[in-house]
């Protein structure tokens, strides 16, 4: 009854690391991206011969540690870890120092001051510098320049593309490459999507069937097509895990991430930010306050949680709608109670025995059941105020509200969410909204948000209304993305993560896998950019021969990010029984409303706002 | 349902308390990562280092990295190029590549056959892009003539790689004038991006305003140099450069922010030396009893608005500092204005101003409460800024709903509107519950027990 996944997280400490076991779960055992990873972070280590210790551009830990823990790089001699500061580096009996940074000017200025302060005479320490993901030219001109880049025995990069989130999702966690795209037109984040799905298939062969949709998209096929034949003479020989490749623009659908995941994940993510896997909460629900303690020590300092698969309980209630996660917890609580009454019937030496080595498992799943139940609470306290949905109103009633929420004062954010969020589904504002609208922020946020504004107008997510025809109402019926009644508890829809919305990215890619996009030509048409079929040829003999009701794989890759809720409503697609489909999910960074729009804007909120 | 499972969870807890040994079950550090997390051993190793030296053990050795902040984005290939690299020496950078070691991939994973042709030297445009993808030791030299560099431009563009794009760029800007370079970088959407980018990375002001105006991309140009004025920190000069920027080529509507943006802080420059000096004086009563708690110099419009309200409320409309002027100034809506001197004054607890606020008068001359703001809203900020309830029951009196006038009475304890409205609803019922809750022996007790003893009331139960 009680099978525990978490009892891979007991011996993290341990000498020899265990696998990330919830990678393997999935369809698609994502463990041999990351053990690939691996495999290159101790070449690299082994390069660099004896005691080491590495300065890490602080950035980079979180990101690392989806790959790697302490203990493998201790086994390759990691005596010491630092973070990468100004002056001198801390005193460290090794050999080698090296140095783990994002290529970015500001960070060789600050190991060129590292290498500078150190003590020549006392000191016979070799320098090597890992460049995570790619090597610049730029950076390495900037260490000439300060006199350093002699002093480096080793220059090297760690191409970190696609980074193994969990079970079903691989993120890049680049967070600009929205903004690049469709601001500044840089495709240097494509580049590396097409460097990344090319690694992928080295690793799980050859993708027959690519489809897409918008600009990038298009340009990603193209680059793969390319890099493929490059590669032409070494034909990849392994059997292909993948289906279908699926390539979707974030501007094909602006809305969805505007509007509130109402997921238990999603709002999670909406209100305290997860990163790299791990959430921080306030602490104060989470203090374990024993019998006859006092409240005397609350701790003030955030806990900090991590969410994966790898817990159960998470796994089982992450996709859910949040109105459905108090029956779930609640659920949990009488079987795991079940379970600790059982010792009352432990009678025998031998049962006493069974239920004692049962213990530390029942005490994790407690465990894991009272944070969820902490985090639950947390969120329901939030007032509804804060939630932003995606429903037909008359523009009246929109234009009343957003003002109110102006004269309140309330998140720049969240007004701009709204604002834009208005004009999407309307295909722009009239001038005298957008004027009033732009009038009444800038009064009240400040004027040098006009650069913000700006950049929204050039991204397509705020523009004035043209003489051209709205295609929104036709695009909502067609896909029938509004659903009047949204059964969250035993949801049959994809519309139940935002409560009644069905995200335009997931119906696109749901209609593809049954009953394919010719049935919606007319739709496809009206939202940007190109829509397309490629397909590459697998060497003869690895055609899959497949068994009757085995399930097809598609890889649906988000360029510009894609948000918690629309990753549930895949894994709802993935379960549905007769969907004779599963989907694995890439993305160039995990986003949401806030996260998104912040990195439009031109000068962040401060943190008072 | 949440409750349920709380309560379970305090139920197990207390059960295993004696063996609540958690640390073997998850051993994961109250406010950081699990244990032996690479980010939780940074701080581990970096502090054990500390104790073997004896130095006073920090015990959070890795926060104080003001210049690299963790919620900076992530590894963006194309803002690499912050700081001011010098230009102009691009042709080192391959002497600077061919120290570096020999390259370890990964078996076979990502290693095209084209790499192995490494003995060549003459490298044509397509390979001499694979080159520098591949941060390879490579010369530009030889792409001479025009037309090789537009050829090795155009290659660099098909690769969509940011960095061979920027290398290949800074290349043509320092071999190209400048009229040719923006001529041909017009008709190559993407280089000009990058080019622009690169630009404003290594804050190129000049050459990129001189782009923006050669390419008739006015208002991009007067963004962004209007853009300049946030790093800016004196508030004199930043007050200059705004006015300065009043004669570049915004779109009206910008200009029009733009001037109100100079407008205001030329104002709050003169509004701060004032208060500063009335302050300090020690004579003005408003400062000695709620001092200011931060300059306001740089605060948007209606904070500066709620500024004056609180400070410079009675001040005539000929002031720098008078709300109306302000209001007139900026052309406030009437709506902002009412919310802002409705707070300002309520913080104050200056109930007569907040009255004076909805005062209207009709044409025969008698007064009523009118408002651009929902009753509803108005009780909310009076109540946030803890209006006693003698006040608050005048505003909850004129809420149109009748239902939601009911809630909101018993909410903030309007006893008197509570009664009176059990009373127009003849319920008796509710009005002797409703007696419980008022405090024994108040006059709103008396007033409860009059009408239900009133013989000429016709309860309905």
């Amino acid at each position: 009854m009680m099978r525990l996944r978490r009892s891979h997280l007991i011996c993290c400490a341990a000498s020899k690391e265990k696998m990330a076991a919830h990678l393997s779960y999935g369809r698609v055992n994502l463990n041999i991206l990351r053990e690939a990873a691996r495999k290159e972070l101790r070449e690299f280590l082994d390069k660099c011969a004896g005691s080491k210790a590495i300065v890490w551009d602080e950035y980079l830990t979180g990101p690392f540690g989806l790959i790697a823990q302490y203990s493998l790089l201790k086994e390759h001699e990691v005596e010491k870890m630092f973070t990468l500061k100004n002056g001198r580096l801390p005193p460290a009996d090794v050999k080698n120092i090296i140095f783990f940074v994002r290529p970015r000017l500001e960070l060789m200025d600050i190991i060129a001051d590292n290498i500078t302060s150190e003590d020549r005479h006392h000191s016979s320490r070799d320098f090597h510098i890992l460049f995570v993901p790619r090597r610049s030219m730029l950076c390495e001109q900037r260490l000439k320049e300060q006199g350093v880049l002699a002093s480096f025995i080793n220059i090297d990069e760690y191409i970190l593309d696609l980074i193994p989130y969990d079970g079903d999702l691989l993120s890049m966690e680049y967070e600009s490459a929205f903004r690049e795209c469709y601001l500044e037109n840089d495709q240097t984040s494509l580049y590396h999507t097409a460097k990344g799905l090319m690694t992928l298939q080295a690793l799980y062969g050859t993708i027959p069937q690519i489809y897409g949709k918008g600009e990038c998209a298009r340009l990603v096929a193209n680059m793969m097509l390319r890099m493929k034949r490059e590669f032409a003479g070494s034909q990849n020989q392994i059997l292909p895990v993948f289906d279908t490749l699926l390539l979707l623009d974030r501007n094909v659908d602006l809305l969805t991430p505007l509007a509130t995941q109402l997921t238990y994940e999603g709002l999670i993510d909406e209100i305290y930010g997860i990163s790299n896997g791990y959430v921080k909460l306030p602490p104060e629900k989470f203090a374990q306050k024993k019998q006859g303690e006092g409240s005397k020590d609350l701790p003030t300092e955030p806990k900090k949680l991590q969410l994966n698969s790898a817990e159960e309980l998470y796994a089982e209630i992450r996709d859910k709608n949040f109105n459905a996660v108090g029956a779930a917890l609640s659920k949990k609580a009488k079987i795991i109670s079940a379970a600790f009454e059982e010792r009352h019937n432990a009678k025998t030496v031998g049962e006493i025995k069974q239920f004692v080595s049962q213990l530390p498992h029942m005490q994790a799943a407690r465990s894991s059941l009272a944070n969820h139940t902490s985090i639950a609470e947390l969120i329901k306290d939030i007032t509804s105020a804060y939630i932003i949905q995606c429903f037909p109103i008359k523009s009246h009633y929109v234009n009343t509200y957003i003002e109110d929420c102006i004269a309140q004062k309330d998140p720049l954010i969240k007004i701009l969410r709204l604002v834009c969020m208005q004009s999407v589904c309307n295909n722009g504002l009239k001038h005298k909204v957008m004027d009033y609208y732009k009038r009444e922020i800038l009064q009240t946020y400040g004027y040098e948000h006009i650069l913000t504004l700006n950049n929204l107008e050039k991204a397509g997510l705020l523009k004035p209304q043209t003489g051209s025809r709205n295609n929104y109402p036709t695009i909502r019926k067609t896909l029938k993305l509004w659903m009047e009644d949204a059964n969250e508890q035993n949801p049959n829809d994809i519309s139940y993560v935002y409560s009644g919305y069905s995200p335009l990215s997931i119906r696109l890619t749901q209609i593809l896998a049954r009953p394919g996009w010719r049935s919606i030509e007319e739709v496809l048409k009206m939202l940007p950019g190109p829509h397309f079929e490629e397909r590459q040829q697998l060497p003869s003999g690895l055609h899959k021969k497949r068994q009757q009701g085995e399930n097809r794989t598609t890889l649906v890759f988000f360029l510009g990010g894609v948000t918690y809720a629309e990753i549930a409503a895949l894994r709802f697609l993935s379960q549905v029984e007769d969907s004779g489909m599963e989907y694995v999910i890439a993305t160039t960074k995990l986003i949401n409303g806030t996260t998104w729009i912040k990195s439009l804007m031109d000068r962040p909120e401060s943190p008072t706002q | 349902q949440l409750k349920e499972s709380r309560q379970a969870v305090n139920n197990i807890r207390r059960l295993v308390e004696e063996d609540d040994d958690e640390d073997d079950v998850e051993r994961v550090s109250w406010s950081g990562e699990p244990v032996g997390s690479i980010s939780w051993s940074v701080k581990e190793t970096a502090a054990s280092s500390q104790r073997a030296d004896r130095e006073p053990a920090f015990p959070k050795i890795s926060t104080d990295t003001p210049s690299i902040s963790r919620s900076q984005s992530g590894y963006s290939l194309s803002s690499l190029f912050k700081g001011k690299p010098k230009v102009g020496n691009f042709q080192t950078f391959s002497d600077a590549l061919t120290d570096s070691s020999v390259r370890l991939y990964a078996p076979e994973l990502r290693k095209p056959k084209s790499e192995y042709k490494d003995y060549v030297s003459d490298w044509s445009p397509e390979e001499t892009v694979q080159r520098l993808q591949q941060g390879k030791a490579v010369s530009l030299e030889r792409f001479r003539t025009l037309q090789d560099k537009l050829l090795l431009l155009d290659h660099a563009i098909a690769a969509h790689d940011g960095n061979v794009i920027t290398a290949v760029l800074i290349y043509l800007k320092r071999t190209l004038c400048k009229e040719v370079l923006f001529r041909e970088l017009e008709s190559r959407q993407t280089a000009l991006r990058h080019f622009i980018h690169y630009l404003s990375e290594t804050q190129n002001q000049r050459l990129l305003l001189e782009l923006h105006r050669a390419l008739g991309r006015a208002e991009d140009a007067a963004l962004l140099q209007y853009k300049e004025h946030l790093s800016i920190t004196d508030e004199n000069k930043r007050r200059d450069f705004l006015k300065n920027c009043l004669s570049l080529p915004f779109s009206a509507e910008d200009l029009a922010h733009v001037q109100d943006h100079y407008t205001l802080l030329e104002r709050q420059i003169i509004i701060e030396v004032t208060d500063r000096q009335a302050e300090r004086g020690g004579k003005v009563e408003i400062f000695q009893k709620f001092p200011r708690k931060a300059l306001i110099l740089n605060m948007p419009l209606i904070t500066t608005l709620y500024y004056c309200c609180f400070y410079h409320y009675a001040e005539s409309e000929g002031t720098f500092s008078s709300p109306l002027n302000i209001r007139q100034t900026f052309k406030i809506s009437e709506k902002q204005y009412f919310v802002t001197a409705l707070a300002a004054r309520a913080k104050l607890k200056a109930w007569l101003d907040v009255d004076a606020l909805f005062a209207s008068r009709n044409w025969l001359g008698f007064t009523r409460k009118k408002s651009p703001l929902s009753f509803q809203r108005v009780v909310d900020i009076l109540q946030k800024n803890s209006a006693p309830t003698h006040v608050l029951q005048d505003y909850v009196a004129l809420v149109d709903d009748g239902e939601l006038r009911l809630t909101l009475a018993q909410k903030h304890k309007c006893h008197d509107i509570v009664i009176s409205t059990y009373r127009d609803m003849k319920d008796r019922q509710l009005l002797l519950g409703y007696r419980g809750k008022v405090v024994r022996g108040s006059a709103e007790e008396r007033k409860i027990d009059d009408l239900l003893s009133n013989p000429q009331i016709r309860w309905k139960n």
